[in-house]
């Protein structure tokens, strides 16, 4: 849900990264900061068990201009992957705005991929909303891996939907801007067609 | 859409949220007071945030009020509606007004949580009435056109390097 904020003058949004434990989730969070001028962003908050695994969320909040004389502000949250937090990841989900879902590309994830896609699709409905209508965009990460998944394949599985897709070296940093100002875009002009009662 | 209704504050709403925050800060001696949304969102601040993170701050209060809401659920309670943490110096007050929102306190020996305690139940009356107030206008407001004023081309724009 985002917050737009007359006073202030400040649009506030929600994103979130998910998908299954391990696939790059932290990792792009990680390299947007590194990269992200200290003045257009807040600090990083990880949560995260001793092994870096992370625990309940990673937090990054950033500037990214302004429209309309407002400033356009994105909150990045990532889930935990593993399937025993999964009262945690519902809770990051409430009132998401859009999403990016981190695939995994490596042969040996793609049961790891489906189920958290399918996860996600559970809890967005516990929440009332179906996948189709919320703004989103598929990166598939570890490309650089040899067990890597060709992307076709990859897309036919995961990507029912044809939405947005991206492949990426979150490690190195391939893809992970393209993917974020893809979903940025689509979920600013969702709440456009919001306020414009359909648009084009 | 599907998705649920945005929130949106006005000037005038603001002012009178942020003037309860400031009455509730002077009347109790407290160091700071927040208004959060459940969702980890600033709306109000007072008192001197000074360098303080603010943004971090709502995040992890939003986070600390869900984790245990998830706690209280299993345990068969509907949620704590109420946090308490007590640190060496600073104390930290926590509780959840309506189902959208949280008062946060910060505060030091300078008052004392029973006084914390009475003033943020008065309080969060008044915010409740409030913000039933800024609901029932939803809707009737024709001020709410930042999105009406801009396009998709000034969408694109935004990200071009
Ligand atoms: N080879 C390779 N390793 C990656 C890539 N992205 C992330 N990793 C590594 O995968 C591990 C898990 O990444 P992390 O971001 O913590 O995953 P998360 O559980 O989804 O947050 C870390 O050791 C990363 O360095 C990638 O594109 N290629
Ligand atoms: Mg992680």
């Amino acid at each position: 849900m985002a917050f737009i904020n007359y006073s202030s003058r400040e649009i506030n949004v929600k994103l979130v990264y998910y998908g299954p434990g391990l696939g790059g989730k932290t990792t792009n969070l990680r390299y947007i900061f590194q990269k992200t001028a200290p003045d257009t962003r807040g600090r990083m908050i990880e949560l995260a068990t001793e092994t870096e695994r992370t625990l309940f969320f990673d937090f990054l909040p950033l500037a990214m201009g302004k429209l309309g004389g407002f400033s356009v502000r994105f909150h990045l949250y990532t889930v935990p992957g593993q399937v025993f937090y999964d009262a945690s990841r519902k809770i990051i989900l409430k009132d998401v705005d859009g999403i990016v879902f981190v695939a995994d590309s490596q042969i040996e994830r793609m049961d790891a991929n489906l189920e958290s896609l399918d996860n996600m699709k559970i809890h967005l409905a516990e929440y009332g909303i179906r996948l189709e209508d919320v703004p989103w965009v598929m990166q598939y990460n570890k490309r650089d891996l040899p067990s890597a998944v060709d992307a076709a394949e990859l897309s036919a599985m995961l990507n029912p939907f044809g939405v947005p897709e991206f492949s990426a070296v979150a490690t190195r940093g391939e893809g992970v801007f393209e993917t974020l100002k893809t979903v940025a875009k689509i979920v600013l002009k969702e709440l456009r067609k919001q306020y414009t009662g359909g648009g084009q | 859409m599907m998705l649920e209704q945005q929130m949106v504050l006005f000037e005038e709403d603001f002012e009178k949220i942020q003037k309860l925050c400031q009455e509730l800060a002077a009347e109790t001696n407290a160091k700071l007071v927040f208004l959060v949304d459940k969702n980890g969102q600033l709306i109000a601040t007072s008192g001197d945030t000074g360098t303080m993170d603010t943004t971090s701050l709502a995040t992890l209060a939003a986070g600390n009020i869900a984790a245990t809401s998830g706690l209280a659920k299993l345990i068969g309670e509907k949620e704590f509606s109420i946090l308490f943490h007590e640190g060496e110096r600073d104390n930290l007050h926590l509780s959840t007004i309506t189902e959208r929102l949280i008062l946060v306190v910060v505060f030091d020996h300078r008052t004392s949580l029973g006084l914390v305690r009475l003033l943020v139940r008065k309080s969060s009356r008044k915010l409740e009435e409030l913000f039933a107030e800024i609901n029932s206008k939803k809707g009737t407001r024709e001020q709410n056109t930042i999105f009406t004023e801009i396009t998709d081309e000034d969408i694109d724009n935004l990200f071009n390097d």
